[in-house]
């Protein structure tokens, strides 16, 4: 009853729309084209650097099987991966020899046509949803005011801070409500500007006819089976942030959190100046 | 005791719900894959990027073409390794020297051109890179006979809208064959090769005589060409969605990504 009265109800508003609808947005169309673009991987389970790259050449990347077991081969460091990568189970407990098993992809058994449809619609999704929210992002005043690193955060000693808080996992004193910090702001610029562009340019540099149209893109990735690796690694660290995303809201409040995405408030029980930190 | 039960059962619950909850999406993503309406609305996505690449490039824009140096050291073979039917099989043990392509259909000046007369045309050569669908990419050189000039001789129709090619290889128990609208059929690099790496093309690689489009994937480049088709009409084509991987595993059309 004391405690309770010495608290006070802070209600902040948080996301705007246009970042709610983008977050929720993404959430379901960026895990289509996971899900898709591995089973489209499932169909060549190896990756190259260069302009070329085929089963005749040196791939630095390979998901596959012995026939009773799977493997996953990185450079010359091979580790066996069988019930999950290169050899899992079936609807039926029938052994399937491919690199991401069925849980993983859409559709769940292999159609490279079906993967390769629902890949190249959403894509269009994906790219005019991010072009839409950099341009809202840049006139409502999310960059400036939220994502902008201010010369006063540029301090090694504030980052060395943020990173030993980050990695003991305690997140709740000293961060202010409506910033976000060091951390946050490094890793959502890094996937905002770079990650997300990065796949969709790396996406774009694959098609052949885009080639014609951009050749510019080959060189700048170093050739398509460049831009296809790098298109790879990118969903890979994409898949990274997605997971310490989560983790960081269910640390900071996954109930406040997701209201606060859904419905931009955002309440707290604190003392004054203790407010928990914005996933 | 009490502790390590619960905490199994914990354990339990959360990966019940979090197999339960991926295995409903799935399978909703699977019903929805079986959809007609569902995928047809993702086919409009194949018409859109058609359209966004014929928007970004004239019609003759170039595919990126290579120097010698980057030459796949071994060019994968894939599909078909020889031709089979017993015509073809007769024309590939007397070295092709009575085999004739045929062009006909919607063109004012239907023809049998043989490989001497074929080689004999201006010919372009070009380093090209061959994406298959699956992924996988090998550079070669290709040297052949544009199939503008062909169409020209041959006098297309101007209402014929597509070029078919029949093959003379069959790929599991049906007949390979290809098509690709007039545009494509135009471009500069639309060639009908004859050579490969500086020597005749090699029978696995598609003798006598291959489609090179060099803004498409590799399914498109139809070996053993035995007969060129112009139409107006895919429909009347075997399976009718105009090529063999188009009607056997529902590939687009268009294979520009």
């Amino acid at each position: 009853m004391d405690a309770a009265q010495n608290m006070t109800q802070d209600v902040a508003k948080r996301h705007r729309l246009s970042t709610r609808i983008w977050h929720w947005l993404n959430a379901f169309v960026a895990t289509i084209l996971l899900m898709s673009g591995l089973m489209i991987f499932n169909a060549h389970p190896q990756l190259y650097w260069g302009d070329f790259g085929s089963r005749e050449d040196y791939a630095w990347l390979q998901i596959d099987d012995t026939r009773t077991t799977g493997f996953v081969r990185i450079g010359s460091a091979r580790v066996e991966t069988t019930g999950v990568f290169g050899l899992s189970l079936g609807s039926n407990d029938n052994v399937r020899r491919v690199a991401f098993p069925r849980w993983a992809t859409i559709p769940t058994g292999y159609d490279l046509a079906a993967a390769r449809r629902w890949h190249f619609a959403f894509a269009w999704v994906f790219a005019l949803g991010l072009t839409v929210f950099m341009l809202a992002a840049l006139f409502n005043g999310h960059i400036r005011k939220d994502l902008h690193v201010r010369r006063a955060e540029w301090s090694a000693a504030a980052i060395w801070t943020d990173i030993k808080n980050h990695a003991r996992l305690s997140l709740s004193p000293g961060y202010r409500l409506s910033n976000y910090n060091i951390i946050q702001k490094f890793s959502y610029i890094g996937v905002i500007f770079l990650l997300l562009p990065l796949l969709i340019l790396t996406g774009i540099t694959m098609s052949p006819a885009m080639n014609a149209a951009w050749p510019w893109l080959l060189d700048l990735f170093g050739g398509r089976q460049s831009a296809r690796s790098l298109h790879f690694i990118a969903a890979f660290l994409l898949v990274l942030f997605v997971v310490a995303h989560l983790i960081m809201v269910l640390l900071s409040g996954p109930i406040n959190g997701i209201r606060s995405m859904i419905t931009r408030r955002h309440v707290t029980m604190s003392k004054p100046d203790h407010g928990g930190e914005l996933p | 005791m009490t502790d390590d039960y619960t905490s199994f059962r914990r354990r339990d619950l959360l990966r019940g719900v979090t197999l339960g909850s991926s295995a409903l999406i799935l399978s909703g993503c699977d019903a929805m894959n079986e959809n007609a309406t569902f995928r047809s609305a993702l086919r409009v996505a194949e018409k859109l990027n058609q359209a966004t690449h014929r928007t970004l490039t004239d019609r003759a824009t170039l595919a990126p073409e290579f120097a010698i140096s980057d030459i796949s050291p071994v060019f994968k073979t894939n599909g078909s390794l020889t031709g089979t039917s017993t015509d073809y099989l007769a024309h590939l043990q007397n070295n092709f020297a009575d085999w004739r392509l045929r062009i006909d259909g919607m063109v004012a000046n239907p023809m049998d051109i043989g490989l001497k007369a074929l080689r004999a045309m201006p010919a372009r050569t070009q380093i090209t890179r061959h994406d298959c669908v699956e992924g996988w990419s090998a550079i070669a050189q290709w040297q052949g006979t544009p199939l503008r000039r062909l169409l020209q001789q041959a006098q297309l129709s101007p209402r014929a809208k597509f070029i078919v090619f029949h093959c003379a290889d069959n790929y599991g128990a049906r007949p390979y064959y290809e098509s690709i609208d007039v545009i494509d059929a135009f471009h500069p690099q639309t060639i009908l090769a004859w050579g490969m790496n500086g020597e005749t093309l090699p029978v696995k690689y598609g003798a006598p005589v291959r489609l090179r489009v060099e803004r498409q994937l590799g399914y498109k480049h139809a070996k053993y060409v035995m007969r060129i088709e112009a139409t107006d009409d895919l429909s009347k084509f075997h399976g009718g969605k105009g090529g063999y991987w188009e009607d056997v595993g529902d590939y687009e059309y268009y294979a520009g990504i």
